[in-house]
């Protein structure tokens, strides 16, 4: 070990988009949301956007506290509002590259007609949920994610409501490209969110994670590593299955992969096309 | 002839694994999913009171960087050494 004394541990590669004076983050040990913002990061090296031009919101809860992390033009919104504050920085300068990073319980729950609308005019936003199957933050309720017969603090005989098929929804809410992997999947999730950050429209990438302090501890996942382990056995790999077939159960196997990736104008390009048509039709 | 081609050559790929202890919380992510088993747990604790990883099979190391990608912490990485062929 006398080798790695001798050298000077060198910088890692992620900390230039880091807001260093505030790490170590909040997230628990275990907890999935710091490896999907490590994937975010080197996705969003590796796409090479000018860093001034690109825009990270968040809402709020656990995932919310990205915003707060990333050495971005960042904002953290209220709750459930992280799409409109994206929708109207976008609209309000559209060369920004706008991120919309938030969880489950933030832009499906509270904020899930925001989210549709969005997708619905394929607004130029790229769309990251970290999925964790419950309202961590404020003590593991369940919310519009957890699946059918899952434990929670709210829920302690089972959860009985029929969770949201977030990439169901986002397809036919009008998204244009529709990813999901979990956190086990990390050279995956990367290259779909460097896909998502590339593409132009309302693109949608959810991912997975464990819970280990909430969700985990009431559902015989006793650590992180525990569900990761889970999902490696239990995902299954699918281009572009039926919507309706990739809804997550309890404890049954997870389809991931890129389910969508198609092209249809955007709400500035149809705005802008439309204007021009009016303009030559008037002579103006 | 034959039983030369069915040896396992040894891997021609060398990387290095930088781990910075006192970031670490101790999840485990990086000894589980290193494909080369290069990491472990510590037995000392870092300032927090976390067992931090440490490399106890530093010459398998491929720098594939997997470890840096699963911490969520942001407290360990890895690099391909270039070849000084």
């Amino acid at each position: 070990m006398s080798v790695a004394v001798s050298n000077p541990i060198p910088v890692n590669p992620v900390e230039k988009y880091l807001r260093m004076e505030r790490i170590p983050h909040i997230w628990c040990p275990g907890c999935g949301i710091g490896t999907a913002l490590n994937a975010f990061i080197r996705a969003l090296d590796e796409a090479g956007f000018e860093p001034d031009k690109v825009c990270v919101v968040s809402g709020i809860g656990c995932t919310g506290r990205v915003a707060g992390y990333v050495n971005l033009d960042s904002f953290h919104t209220t709750h459930g509002r992280a799409i409109p504050f994206a929708t109207g920085l976008k609209l309000a300068n559209p060369e920004l590259k706008i991120v919309v990073f938030s969880g489950d319980g933030d832009l499906i729950a509270i904020g899930g007609n925001h989210f549709i609308h969005a997708a619905q005019k394929n607004m130029d936003i790229t769309v990251i949920c970290v999925n964790n199957f419950n309202y961590a933050m404020t003590g593991g309720q369940y919310g519009p994610t957890t699946p059918i017969s899952a434990q929670t603090s709210t829920a302690p005989w089972g959860s009985y409501q029929a969770p949201f098929n977030l990439p169901k929804l986002a397809e036919s809410a009008g998204a244009v490209y529709v990813a999901r992997w979990t956190t086990y999947h990390v050279r995956q999730m990367k290259k779909s969110i460097l896909e998502a950050l590339r593409k132009k429209g309302f693109s949608f990438v959810e991912i997975i994670s464990q819970c280990p302090t909430l969700y985990g501890r009431r559902n015989k996942f006793r650590d992180g590593i525990t569900h990761m382990e889970w999902f490696k056995e239990h995902s299954v790999i699918k281009d572009h299955p039926i919507p309706s077939d990739i809804n997550l159960g309890f404890r049954t196997e997870t389809i991931v992969g890129k389910f969508l990736d198609i092209e249809r104008p955007t709400y500035l390009d149809a705005m802008n096309d439309r204007y021009q048509r009016i303009r030559e039709e008037k002579g103006v | 002839m034959e039983k030369e081609s069915t040896t396992k050559t040894p891997p021609k790929i060398k990387g290095e694994v930088f781990i910075k202890k006192e970031r670490c919380k101790g999840c485990g992510f990086c000894i589980q999913f290193c494909p080369s088993k290069v990491l472990a747990f510590s037995k000392e604790f870092n300032e927090k009171g976390y067992h931090f990883p440490e490399a106890v099979n530093p010459d398998a190391c491929i720098g594939c960087n997997l470890c840096g990608l699963y911490c969520p912490d942001f407290a360990i990485f890895s690099v391909r050494e270039k070849k000084s062929k």
